[in-house]
C-alpha cells in the first residue's frame, strides 16, 4: 500500500548529500512510499564493490558525522531495499562511461538503467535530486 | 504471554534506531512489545510519528540520563 511515489536522483560525491539522499531513500521506503534511486555522475563510484576511496565531507557536518561514526550511506540505502522493498539502479550513461562490467556494483544495485525509463518511472512522483 | 524485546540503539544517529527497530519488528510476533534504548533525542521523535504512519502501537516514551526509552507494539 505504497502512499506514494518517490524518486531521488543522486549525483554528488560529497558525504552530506549522498547522506540526506539515503536518509530520504530508507525513512520513505519504510514508511510505504515506492521508492526509486537512480545513481549517476559523481555519486556511482561509491558504490562499487571495490570502492575503496570515502566520499569527502564538504564541509563542517560531514565531518563532524565521520567523527562521530554517522551510519554510513550505503548502510541507508542496504535498508531502503532491505527492510522498504525500495530500488536502486546506477543511470545506464554512467555505467557505460566508466566502463562498469555486471557484478561491478554492490549487490542492491539493479540493472542500469536509461534517463527515459527514469522520467517515465518519475511521473507523478515526488523527486529529489542530491 | 508477549514477549519483550528490548534493542540497544545507543550511540547510533537518526534514522539508525528506527531502523533497528523496523528490523527487530521483523523478528517478533504480532502482539510482542519492544523497547527501543536511543541516545539520539531525534529518534524519539521520529520513531513515533512513524508507528502512527505505518500502524504500530506507541505505548510510551520515557527519558533517563540522556537515554530515551520507547516502547512499541507490533500490531500487525
Amino acid at each position: 500500500m505504497p502512499s506514494s511515489k518517490i524518486r531521488i536522483i543522486v549525483l554528488s560525491d560529497k558525504r552530506e548529500a549522498l547522506q540526506m539522499a539515503g536518509m530520504v531513500a530508507s525513512v520513505g521506503a519504510v514508511s510505504g512510499h515506492d521508492v526509486l534511486v537512480f545513481v549517476s555522475m559523481n555519486a556511482l563510484r561509491y558504490f562499487r564493490k571495490d570502492a575503496a576511496e570515502r566520499a569527502p565531507a564538504e564541509g563542517p557536518m560531514g565531518r563532524l558525522m565521520e567523527e562521530k561514526k554517522v551510519m554510513p550511506f550505503q548502510d541507508l540505502f542496504a535498508h531502503a531495499v532491505d527492510l522498504g522493498g525500495a530500488k536502486i539502479h546506477p543511470c545506464s550513461m554512467a555505467v557505460d562511461v566508466l566502463g562498469l562490467q555486471p557484478g561491478d556494483l554492490v549487490a542492491y544495485m539493479g540493472e542500469p538503467m536509461g534517463l527515459t525509463q527514469f522520467l517515465d518511472e518519475a511521473d507523478d512522483a515526488q523527486v529529489w535530486s542530491f | 504471554m508477549a514477549e519483550r524485546k528490548v534493542i540497544d540503539a545507543r550511540g547510533s544517529f537518526c534514522p539508525g534506531p528506527l531502523m533497528e527497530l523496523i528490523a527487530g519488528i521483523k523478528m517478533v510476533g504480532v502482539g510482542d512489545e519492544i523497547e527501543v534504548l536511543s541516545s539520539d533525542k531525534g529518534s524519539a521523535g521520529e520513531i513515533p510519528q512513524w508507528l502512527k504512519k505505518v500502524g504500530h502501537e506507541h505505548l510510551g516514551t520515557s527519558e533517563q540520563d540522556g537515554i530515551w526509552h520507547i516502547t512499541v507494539r507490533r500490531s500487525k
